[in-house]
């Protein structure tokens, strides 16, 4: 102890300074908001590089699981590679419409990838933006019931946001007194045969067995059949009534679906926002 | 020590802090060469003092400093850096038992010892107080003609004090 209280004495220059030292630099850190933005900055980079090493490994345990799927992937698109080898003769098929000139246009298209067991599903069709598809556009199910939206297109390729997706909401109405309701899915229910109609009026009596159509005011056509009602009053803490609807679409099945083409869209988007457009 | 020492330090100290504070705060060459005279207090402060004497007074002008450049701590981790290579370079230089001078001023120790002296503690000065100021290593190039820059009209300075209150002794 006491020679050790010899050599700080013998070197006290040295230890002095260090004390100094590093009660300037304390200072100089804890004073200067730029200075400690940097310290506090610098510290944050070590922690996020610790993580990204980190996830480095993560990423390499998962391997086995990944090449599974993929493996499973890769059988799936080899069967509907062999379906695929057949050409796809589908046109651009006219619908007749009362009015003289023809707004919607029907589009078919092959499911190539679809899933129904996830959260958010995205199907996967075999038309793209040289077929004309374009972000946002009406996709339904060839004899009865809606599919989604389109979400993102490629040249030959688009993605299709179903009806099965946190986002996806369509409007509907009530075939009997054309009352408007948005159809959503999830919220506690995952079954892919059911959805819910929100936000329709207090003032509107829904029985079981009513239709569901689609109201005309969001990218699809009016008149679409979407599904019955399965379950009249479901209680909601909101002042609008809520209905379940058995859908008619079957989204395990589904082969082909029809993109809707509307040929004013992009002049309602215009209109809309005249603004934006430009 | 006598009492005649510390006055003419404490009239000294008031003197380069006012100078620098109300001088040479104002002035500078696009900022790059800004000089900081009040260094020469350290520098001329007598052989004996304690080194925890001269930590603290160093500190103390440092934090002066800081008050009125609001740059809180930069200034006095310089001045204590300034001290360490002030003890360093006179225990290397002198021989400690045989000085028998009272301060280590241009007048007493000549002009070569003292440039010397003046302008390892000036650079190192510099050079803390700079990166302290940046604070980051990518400017590293402007940073370091800033302080070069800086310590040549700072040098410059002191040397033209040195000269002016220059006393003939019988060296």
């Amino acid at each position: 102890m006491r020679n050790l209280w010899i050599f700080i004495n013998r070197y006290n220059a040295f230890f002095l300074f260090i004390i100094f030292f590093l009660v300037g630099i304390y200072l100089t850190v804890k004073n200067n908001s730029y200075q400690r933005s940097v310290t506090l900055n610098s510290s944050n980079e070590v922690v996020g590089t610790a993580y990204e090493r980190l996830n480095v490994f993560k990423r390499y345990l998962n391997l086995g699981m990944v090449n599974d799927s993929l493996a499973a992937e890769n059988a799936k698109l080899k069967t509907s590679l062999l379906a695929l080898t057949t050409i796809d003769s589908a046109k651009d098929v006219k619908v007749v419409d009362t009015v003289t000139n023809q707004q919607y246009t029907y589009l078919a298209a092959k499911v190539v990838k679809n899933s129904i067991t996830l959260r958010n599903n995205v199907i996967t069709i075999n038309k793209g933006e040289l077929d004309g598809l374009t972000r946002g556009m009406a996709v339904i199910a060839p004899q009865r019931g809606v599919v989604g939206f389109i979400l993102d297109v490629s040249a030959h390729l688009a993605t299709i946001q179903s009806l099965l997706h946190k986002d996806a909401k369509i409007s509907v109405s009530l075939k009997k007194n054309n009352a408007l309701g948005s159809l959503v899915w999830g919220d506690g229910n995952f079954d892919i045969k059911k959805a819910f109609i929100k936000e329709v009026p207090n003032h509107i009596k829904i029985n079981v067995g009513d239709s569901v159509l689609t109201s005309g005011l969001g990218a699809f056509p009016a008149g679409i059949l979407v599904g019955r009602v399965s379950k009249a009053n479901v209680a909601t803490n909101d002042n609008f009534l809520s209905a379940e609807v058995n859908l008619y679409t079957d989204f395990s099945t589904l082969q082909y679906v029809y993109v809707v083409k509307n040929k004013f869209a992009e002049e309602q988007k215009i209109l809309e926002n005249p603004v934006k457009a430009k | 020590m006598n009492s005649r020492v510390i006055i003419v330090n404490v009239i000294r100290w008031f003197i380069l802090l006012f100078v620098q504070i109300f001088l040479l705060k104002n002035m500078g060459f696009y900022d790059l060469s800004t000089p900081f005279i009040y260094v020469l207090f350290l520098l001329l402060l007598p052989f004996g003092i304690p080194n925890i004497l001269l930590y603290l007074l160093a500190f103390a002008t440092g934090l002066t400093l800081d008050a009125f450049y609001d740059t809180m701590g930069v200034h006095a981790t310089a001045c204590v850096v300034l001290a360490f290579v002030r003890i360093s370079f006179i225990s290397i230089s002198l021989n400690k038992d045989a000085i028998d001078d009272p301060e280590p001023s241009l007048s007493y120790m000549g002009f070569q010892w003292f440039s010397l002296y003046a302008f390892l503690c000036v650079i190192t000065h510099h050079l803390v107080l700079f990166f302290l100021e940046t604070f980051r290593l990518t400017e590293i190039g402007y940073t370091l003609m800033r302080c070069g820059l800086s310590c040549i009209f700072t040098l410059l300075l002191i040397l033209l004090v040195e000269f002016i209150f220059y006393k003939r002794t019988s060296r």
